[in-house]
């Protein structure tokens, strides 16, 4: 989980999800095209979010494309938010009961 | 061919043949997918993904297209209410690789989606959540809730 807050407290990879958002399995050579990087610096950025498993690649012949994996961010969301909800749920429910039980 | 339209990939640990498992055992994807999905997995055969809340609906339907027990499964994947459409049929590939010590990597290519399809809309907002559960199901043997549950 470290990889991927890491590799989402960037600026840089996180326009690259932006743009594997709007259009999934790009070759570097397509992500490259909107950035003014160099294909280095763009291949650095990748294999970042590569090893953060946030994006997951295909080889389709010679080209290689990229896909945004969002399992891992829904994996954090599922740790905390979804939690929260259901302890505030729990609340209520116990609330519920207690109103309910009380004119017994 | 088109390019695949999504990728998803969760690293578990478990056995490539508990991940394998997890997916074609309806006894366990009751657990963690709220649905049996039911085939003998040979290729050719049917497979369902039916509701195990009581009312055995059938969501998605298909016909298992390759089975390379515990490494590779491709099913196609359809509204049994357009499963007779060619358009409305997509595919979706099971890749099980083991990664380093205990842990497997699970890669779900689907592809031969309609583009801004309903289903589209349904799998890219579903697969993550699915896959959370499988993983947290086989690593915790707890799954993540996500509405629907199996009465038994």
């Amino acid at each position: 989980m470290d990889l991927v807050f890491k590799a989402l407290a960037d600026a840089t990879r996180r326009k690259l999800l932006d743009r594997l958002h709007a259009d999934n399995g790009q070759t570097l050579g397509a992500l490259c095209e909107h950035l003014a990087m160099t294909r280095q610096a763009v291949t650095k950025h990748l294999v970042l979010l590569e090893k953060a498993n946030l994006v997951a690649t295909v080889r389709r012949g010679r080209e290689k494309l990229h896909y945004l994996n969002p399992v891992p961010i829904h994996e954090i969301a599922e740790r905390w938010i979804n939690k929260f909800e259901r302890s505030r749920l729990d609340a209520l429910s116990a609330l519920k009961k207690g109103l309910e039980s009380g004119d017994e | 061919m088109n390019k695949p339209s999504y990728v998803y990939v969760t690293y578990i640990r478990a056995t490539a043949e508990k991940v394998w498992s997890a997916i074609t055992d309806r006894d366990i994807t009751q657990h963690y997918w709220a649905h049996w999905n039911v085939s003998d997995w040979t290729v050719g055969a049917k497979w369902d993904h039916q509701r195990c809340d009581g009312s055995n609906v059938v969501d998605i339907t298909g016909i298992v297209v390759e089975s390379v027990r515990p490494r590779r499964l491709v099913i196609s994947w359809a509204d049994p209410k357009e499963a007779a459409r060619p358009e409305k049929v997509s595919r979706v590939t099971f890749e099980i690789v083991p990664h380093a010590d205990d842990v497997t990597r699970l890669t779900v290519t689907h592809d031969e989606l309609e583009a801004g399809s309903g289903m589209e809309k349904g799998i890219t907002q579903g697969w993550p959540i699915v896959l959370a559960s499988l993983k947290s199901w086989l690593e915790t043997g707890k799954p993540v809730p996500f509405g629907a549950t199996c009465s038994n």
